[in-house]
């Protein structure tokens, strides 16, 4: 089992000028890893953090596009493998992060905490499948992960988290959300 | 007549007012749309969503849900790149969290098309004695989302300047299918 924390920070070395994605803790967690413009938190509504996502993957095919989902998101929204495995987005990649929890709205567990989501994408049309619950196999495979031809998508066990802060007009600011908007419409 | 695994299996009813498709698709293209999202709806299913899937100047997204249509819409409009989410009434309901979340308080030009299933296009649908359509021009006054009755060929010329404001202005709207277009 990892940590969600240190699975980001592997991340982190990986990520360029990729756009990512995340909300609730994964946000809080890929925040701590640094500011950029790139980063995308205003997801409005739980579970719509992957449909987001393939909005921008569509919209700029020469950007990847890195969604980092909680369980409990992933759960509100699995038809968007569907859509998603159909769009077929070369640019994207989408981690879940499964720690079987509900950690920003109290820690209760999610319905089925042993439910196997790779095998549910790969069963969708993913084009690559990843399953990952050991830190120095993740870090090894990390880069190539995150380039590959996707649609990808990897789970990674983690451990429930420690209290976090979750400082949501910081996540959800507007200026965030312009500048953002501003780097994307750019050509 | 489109017949076998492409045919509407549920029949238009006779009606002598016309709310033709070609026009409101051509408006759609003329308000720069590309992306179409959708899931199917009887009211906009022979009319608009056939000829959109068969149209090559449209990028057509099926969805499972229609709040999917929201998030993609959103993604979508960070790039430049204008979509409509082409959905069913029941399912503008199913989506009001996320209609709320991104279109409303997060201020982003989330356009949508809404056939309204089993409406009486006689009666205006805040008075539909369908509850389910009585309840969508409140709920969308309530959430101060700007929405147009697309109800018979002179309301096609809303659809162009309503989707260009909610782009300008980056704010939501709703096009409101009364009847089947043809």
């Amino acid at each position: 089992m990892m940590k969600r924390d240190a699975c980001f920070r592997i991340l982190a070395r990986h990520v360029t000028d990729e756009v990512v994605v995340a909300t609730y803790s994964s946000a809080v967690d890929w925040l701590a890893q640094g500011e950029r413009t790139l980063n995308y938190f205003s997801i409005g509504a739980m579970g719509l953090d992957s449909s987001h996502a393939l909005g921008l993957a569509l919209g700029r095919p020469d950007r990847r596009i890195i969604c980092l989902q909680g369980d409990g998101s992933f759960l509100m929204n699995l038809g968007c493998l569907v859509t998603i495995a159909a769009a077929a987005p070369k640019n994207l990649v989408h981690f879940v992060v499964q720690n079987g929890t509900y950690e920003a709205n109290g820690g209760h567990p999610i319905p089925n905490t042993g439910a196997d989501f790779a095998t549910m994408a790969r069963a969708a049309g993913y084009a690559h499948v990843y399953d990952f619950a050991d830190l120095a196999n993740f870090e090894q495979q990390a880069a190539h992960v995150v380039h590959q031809q996707g649609p990808v998508f990897a789970t990674l066990h983690v451990e429930r988290g420690g209290p976090l802060t979750y400082d949501y007009p910081k996540l959800y600011d507007a200026a965030r959300r312009a500048a953002l908007k501003k780097e994307l419409g750019r050509r | 007549m489109v017949e076998g695994l492409d045919a509407d299996l549920v029949a238009d009813a006779p009606d002598p007012i016309v709310l033709a498709g070609a026009p409101i698709i051509a408006a759609i293209k003329a308000a720069g749309v590309e992306y179409i999202l959708s899931v199917p709806d009887i009211v906009t299913s022979r009319g608009l969503l056939r000829p959109i899937a068969n149209d090559p100047a449209f990028k057509l997204i099926r969805v499972c849900k229609e709040d999917e249509c929201i998030g993609i819409a959103c993604g979508l409009s960070y790039c430049n790149k204008r979509a409509l989410a082409l959905i069913q009434h029941t399912g503008f309901l199913d989506s009001i969290n996320a209609i709320r979340g991104v279109a409303v308080e997060y201020g982003q030009p989330i356009c949508m098309m809404i056939g309204l299933l089993q409406h009486d296009p006689y009666t205006a649908p805040r008075n539909s004695p369908r509850y389910g359509v009585r309840i969508v021009e409140p709920i969308l006054d309530a959430m101060g989302i700007p929405h147009h009755l697309i109800n018979e060929d002179a309301d096609v010329a809303r659809i162009r300047p309503a989707i260009d404001d909610a782009y300008a202005n980056s704010h939501p709207v709703a096009l409101l299918v009364g009847r089947r277009p043809s």
